[in-house]
């Protein structure tokens, strides 16, 4: 066998390889998706979206639930947009390169690595008990705010560096200030993907269960919340406590709440996709 | 479109904003009677007892509609935690409150009534193919979940000699639940002391699928969860001293099937019974928690433990209206 032969041979290989690496993630997904859809898509209709929960797993609803996740998922952004973005700007925009900054952008990959429980115990701490808000939707939002927020502004920053340097170039030699290139040029340029990682940012907060339960968001709420200082349950807390139940309906009621939960995330995430699309055809360098 | 969709939000939250401003401010404030009671009770703690709780604050809302009452599930530690914060009314718990929370609530000025809402019997099973295990003592039972068994107990022929020498794998409750509390103090002698090496959720489904997929399984949890897994489980009748007794709807209530036999309880605090609600809704949770208890998979108490419970409550919210009142 030649050498260029044997190139070929491991090239054919790797490729093999790869395409089964790729197929082991979608196979599995694909068999929980069906597995869950089987079990549980024939138990969700309107009646299911708009109880309350109950014992009885044939009359229980995700009512308050959804409602909560929902709640959850725009306090979150509302909080976490702002404060990620902002940050975001000033590391890639206006910090200069020293040790403080240095050790600042360490340290925010370091947090999006942490743990989702710990982030729980720190809410628990500052906005339950020091702050004294207690277990409700506002609590839960900036805890899961700060679950976020490194992935925001990490995003922030990767969607900044990608507008060219020309384009800043361009708007200071019309006499432009920072602040004016900024909002004028770097932003509407950025914020498709901007959006994109926020988006995807939420969609890892609506599955969380941990933290909440620590913070002390509840199971059995029999009204949806109206303010953010209302108490709460999210769809995830529902899920967990259905499938610990004996009854093996409350199984079937806990995969149409899967569904119901998958369902946002796809929601989101092709919001996503779709703003992401949009911007690439608007922008025209 | 995030904009759009959040606008919408914006209303129907608007919507239910001023349709809850409408019903509370219906609810009056008044002593007596169920179905003009408002106010809101916060519970939290085991999720053992949760079900129970569930259902009667579900009950609950038919009587008192306007009585918010929310249910979390932070553990019985968790709740006890809370609990003697003050930061709650009623916790649920599946075993009684030990001596540091006790003292904390006392620190606190807490003070509280305990009681038992419905009975659980732990069932001990083993895989239906185990042919070998007829019953078991309480001391076998012991000397494989002590402290001292860990690395050393590790087949079933060291338990007993005529069982096969074969490899024995432990599933238990997790460390944090009231249920492991409640069996290391009945099984081993010492609350919240076994040995480490063996297979521990806080979900008993998953300690229903291990020992039903594994023939060398022996497991413990709460009679509901065997009850629903009949046909893949096998129950072991626990012998006491006074011959083996399987756990059942009649064992359990009667108290045979011990030591086993675990009550749930309540706790409420003196501060919570200032509350008309929270009286009114503990009351109507005694009335029926032997119906509700015993549609979510417990077992119900006989009825005169309900009317002892009724009135160690009458006379604890009583004693703590005088010291309001002083």
């Amino acid at each position: 066998m030649t050498n260029s032969e044997k190139n070929r041979l491991k090239d054919k290989a790797f490729q093999v390889f790869g395409i089964f690496c790729t197929f082991i993630g979608l196979v599995v997904l694909a068999i929980f998706l069906i597995d869950i859809i089987i079990e549980g898509v024939g138990r969700i209709d309107w009646d299911f979206l708009t109880s309350l929960p109950s014992r009885r797993a044939g009359r229980a609803g995700i009512l308050t639930a959804w409602a909560g996740t929902i709640w959850i998922l725009v306090l979150s952004a509302l909080i976490a947009f702002p404060l990620g973005i902002a940050a975001g700007i000033y590391l890639e925009e206006y910090a200069k390169k020293t040790k403080l900054s240095n050790f600042l952008e360490i340290n925010i990959a370091n947090l999006a690595g942490v743990p989702s429980i710990i982030y729980g115990l720190l809410g628990l701490e500052l906005f339950v008990r020091m702050m004294n808000l207690g277990g409700i939707l506002l609590a839960g939002a900036l805890t899961l705010s700060l679950l976020i927020l490194p992935i925001v502004i990490v995003t922030t920053r990767e969607a900044i560096k990608a507008v060219p340097r020309t384009i800043r170039d361009g708007s200071f030699a019309l006499g432009a200030s920072k602040w004016q290139t900024v909002w004028n040029q770097v932003l509407p340029a950025s914020i498709g993907g901007i959006l994109t990682g926020v988006i995807l940012a939420l969609s890892r907060a609506v599955g969380e269960a941990a933290p909440l339960i620590v913070i002390g968001a509840l199971a059995y709420v029999p009204f949806v919340p109206s303010s953010p200082m209302d108490e709460f349950t999210v769809l995830p807390i529902q899920i967990f406590n259905w499938t610990s139940r004996p009854q093996a309906a409350f199984l079937t009621n806990a995969a149409a709440a899967i569904i119901i939960l998958l369902l946002i995330t796809f929601l989101l995430n092709g919001i996503a996709v779709y703003l992401r699309h949009r911007q690439q055809k608007k922008i025209k360098w | 479109m995030l904009q759009l969709s959040f606008s919408r939000f914006k209303l129907s939250a608007a919507i239910v904003l001023g349709a809850s401003l409408a019903f509370t401010s219906c609810g009056g404030n008044s002593q007596e009677g169920g179905s003009d009671m408002s106010g809101s009770i916060a519970i939290d703690g085991s999720s053992t007892v949760y079900p129970v709780t569930e259902a009667v604050a579900e009950e609950y809302r038919a009587e008192a509609p306007d009585v918010k009452v929310t249910v979390g599930v932070s553990g019985t530690g968790g709740g006890m935690k809370k609990f003697t914060r003050g930061e709650i009314d009623i916790v649920n718990a599946s075993r009684s409150m030990n001596a540091s929370e006790a003292q904390t609530a006392s620190e606190n000025g807490i003070s509280y009534v305990q009681l038992s809402v419905a009975y659980d019997g732990l069932t001990v099973v083993v895989h239906p193919s185990n042919d070998w295990v007829k019953d078991i003592t309480v001391a076998e039972l012991k000397k494989m979940w002590e402290p001292e068994a860990q690395g050393t107990i590790t087949h079933w022929n060291q338990i007993r000699p005529e069982w096969p020498d074969q490899e024995i794998h432990l599933y238990g409750a997790g460390v944090e639940s009231g249920t492991y509390d409640y069996f290391t103090e009945a099984i081993v002698g010492k609350s919240h002391s076994s040995r480490g090496d063996f297979t521990a959720s806080e979900d008993d489904n998953v300690l229903v699928q291990g020992v039903s997929t594994d023939p060398l399984a022996l497991g413990f949890f709460g009679y509901a969860y065997y009850e629903e897994n009949k046909n893949k489980l096998k129950a072991i009748p626990v012998d006491n001293g006074t011959g083996p007794v399987l756990p059942s709807l009649e064992t359990v209530k009667d108290g045979s099937y011990a030591p086993l036999s675990r009550a749930l309880f309540l706790y409420i605090s003196s501060k919570a019974v200032a509350k008309p609600e929270v009286v009114d809704f503990i009351n109507f949770y005694l009335d029926n928690a032997g119906d509700l208890s015993e549609e979510v998979g417990y077992i119900r108490m006989p009825d005169n433990i309900y009317n002892e419970q009724k009135q160690k409550f009458e006379q604890f919210a009583t004693g703590a209206a005088t010291a309001n009142q002083q």
